[in-house]
């Protein structure tokens, strides 16, 4: 459980920096090659080495699901404090709902 | 396709608006692709290890896969906001799903299909034009 808390937080930063580095592509096409994505990437693959250590047993995909929806509210997080993204009440209401469907996915899985 | 076409209308008025929705919806699409690709590798594995694994075409397709949907995602982060892209991941559960019940005869349940109602009405809401 804990080990798929801490995948979801480098899940999310991954995307951080996905976001990070594709901001570069405004000066070109060529800079899909730079550091920023590659950090995403990597944190990415760290993130998924996380997860499966976590499935291992006794983890149960239907209670792990659940914490992957926690990336995507640190993501709104991080989106808010690092490039200033706004909170809106349409974000807040699709976020919600996403998170719930998650969750529910995650039950039916058992 | 047939969505950006669907969104030429509007996208005049605010361009890149709508756009990277669209992108993202490509990425789960192909990203379900690759996790079904993936599990028909994992079951067919002969030889544990990694030639084995590199010798497992749908393994390698679907890590191909995975690698084309990241590039369309950060095409979509380009000119998209992070917060509102990243949960449209989630339709990835929507196709796995029901991709998984007709090739691999996964049972679904009302569980599931709650969930998925729930998760498509949640990328409906962040989907449609943003306002601020």
């Amino acid at each position: 459980m804990l080990l798929v808390l801490v995948a979801s937080i480098f899940g999310s930063i991954g995307a951080a920096f996905l976001k990070y580095g594709a901001q570069e592509l405004h000066r070109g096409w060529l800079h899909l090659f730079n550091w920023r994505l590659a950090a995403g990437v990597s944190l990415f693959l760290i993130s998924s080495y996380f997860f499966v250590l976590g499935l291992r047993p006794p983890g149960e995909l239907s209670v792990l699901y659940p914490m992957v929806a926690v990336s995507y509210i640190w993501t709104l997080l991080w989106s808010r404090i690092f490039f200033k993204e706004p909170f809106t009440r349409q974000k807040m209401i699709g976020l919600l709902l996403i998170v719930a469907g998650v969750c529910c996915v995650g039950a039916g899985s058992r | 396709m047939s969505a950006t076409i669907a969104d030429s209308p509007r996208a005049s008025d605010r361009p890149a608006r709508r756009q990277p929705v669209a992108l993202v919806f490509c990425c789960t699409i192909l990203g379900a692709g690759a996790q079904v690709l993936m599990k028909t590798g994992a079951n067919q594995i002969a030889h544990p290890g990694l030639l084995g694994m590199i010798a497992n075409l749908p393994l390698m397709g679907g890590y191909c896969l995975y690698g084309i949907s990241t590039v369309l995602l950060v095409i979509a982060l380009k000119d998209g906001e992070l917060s509102l892209l990243y949960p449209v991941i989630a339709l990835t559960y929507v196709w796995v799903t029901v991709l998984s019940f007709l090739i691999f005869h996964d049972q679904i349940n009302r569980w599931k299909l709650f969930g998925i109602a729930l998760i498509v009405s949640g990328v409906g809401v962040l989907g449609k034009g943003g306002r601020r």
